[in-house]
């Protein structure tokens, strides 16, 4: 027989309710960058705004950063640490698969035994996250959802490729969701276009070092192993990320029914500034909107810069609790994902 | 009604204007956009699509890097067009 199912019952709405970042203490300007590549200062400040970022020590684990990132957003919230019901974690480089790295941090974090887990959405990592956790609030499976994004991507650069060795930084962000009386955060845009999948794209499978015989390990010109790293097609990324992207964010503003007029401030990952510049244009942002350019002392962080743009935005004043904020992530995948959110 | 060369050249001379400040009068012909008009490579994305948009012409990213100088550019819109 067919029986009757009792259905939970979740809170109408979620919301953030605490931020939290942690960026690795050793600072790396580009003049350590320029020791590696033909370059120079200025064209890598032309070419994406990036002044120094942040490269992990060996103690700044990507569980560690998490942890440090976690505890700061669940202080912030107000609660304590064993009522988060479930911990996600966004990253694309935390190079021990299983098990997953959200359940060390859950248990590490004293937040007992919630769902804990690891999703892969590259820079959009954060915002897919977002959207799980609201989901798990509003359909009633958690109360209080822990949502980090975390990257050490100077473990993934090719520090002697002069087209991506000053691009990536290490961090993690991170916010905790809880139950809303009022809508907090707007319907998602989200998707995905996989025949576009080679546009940003790690070098080297992982299996590629599974050889029978170590002559077949992937070596450069000078017979050393190349460890992978990640690769992008510059131009094609550009466009798809300022035009496309632009379309996608309208989208949610949209979706969300308020105008550019409307937010506080635009907190997109923090790819490049050229990016950010213009897809302020394609959106026509009014000069009120704050907007979060924390790539120019952070780098690109991929799954963690929104959430360490978002604190940053807080913490020096440009941007309030209470405000309106529009939020995209987009990256390799190519993925996506885009909505407006009231901040913490 | 397709733009003849004469109007191609000058409808990207404003792009490139807008753009990346060049003054429309240096946007020749065999002028390379890269070492003559300083248009970086992003920029170029921006030029691309600006002239995507008033030419109703389709570049894809595979033949930008093909478009050196500001002549390839108006010949590629040009054929694109017909």
């Amino acid at each position: 027989m067919t029986a009757k199912i009792t259905p939970s019952k979740g809170a109408t709405y979620a919301r953030i309710i605490g931020v939290g970042g942690y960026r690795p203490v050793r600072v790396v300007p580009n003049e350590v960058i320029l020791e590696n590549i033909d370059s120079s200062d200025e064209w890598i400040r032309s070419r994406s705004g990036i002044a120094s970022r942040h490269w992990a020590g060996p103690e700044e684990t990507v569980a560690e950063m998490s942890i440090e990132a976690g505890g700061k957003a669940i202080a912030d919230a107000g609660i304590s640490a064993d009522e988060i019901d479930a911990v996600v974690v966004a990253t694309v480089s935390h190079f021990k698969q299983t098990p997953a790295v959200a359940t060390e941090i859950a248990h590490r974090l004293g937040t007992g035994r919630p769902a804990a887990f690891d999703i892969s959405a590259g820079c959009a990592g954060f915002t897919y996250g977002l959207t799980l956790g609201k989901g798990m609030i509003t359909d009633g499976t958690a109360k209080y959802v822990l949502v980090i994004g975390v990257e050490r991507l100077s473990d993934l650069t090719d520090k002697k490729d002069r087209a991506t060795a000053f691009l990536f930084g290490d961090g993690a962000g991170a916010v905790v969701l809880g139950p809303s009386d009022v809508p907090a955060i707007g319907p998602t845009v989200w998707g995905s276009e996989g025949d576009k999948s080679g546009t940003i794209t790690q070098t080297v499978p992982w299996d590629a070092f599974r050889v029978d015989d170590v002559a077949k390990l992937p070596v450069d010109e000078n017979g050393a192993v190349v460890f992978p790293a990640l690769t992008q097609e510059g131009q094609a990324v550009f466009r798809w990320a300022v035009y496309e992207m632009a379309r996608v964010a309208q989208e949610a503003l949209d979706a969300a029914g308020v105008s550019a007029a409307d937010l506080d401030a635009f907190i997109p990952h923090q790819a490049n500034m050229r990016i950010i510049d213009s897809m302020i244009k394609a959106l026509k942002l009014p000069e009120h909107v704050a907007v979060a350019r924390d790539i120019e002392t952070t780098g690109n962080t991929s799954a963690a810069s929104i959430p360490l743009a978002m604190e940053r935005l807080l913490a020096t004043g440009a941007a309030k609790s209470g405000d309106t904020a529009l939020v995209i992530g987009f990256g390799a995948g190519l993925v996506y994902a885009a909505t407006v959110v009231t901040l913490p | 009604m397709a733009a003849t060369k004469e109007e191609i050249l000058s409808g990207l001379a404003d792009i490139v204007n807008e753009i990346a400040g060049i003054p429309t009068e240096d946007v020749e012909l065999d002028k390379s956009f890269t070492d003559d008009l300083d248009v970086d490579s992003l920029s170029m994305v921006e030029v691309v699509v600006a002239a995507e948009e008033q030419f109703s012409v389709k570049i894809p990213d595979d033949d930008v890097k093909n478009l050196k100088t500001v002549g390839d550019a108006v010949d590629y819109i040009l054929k694109a067009q017909s």
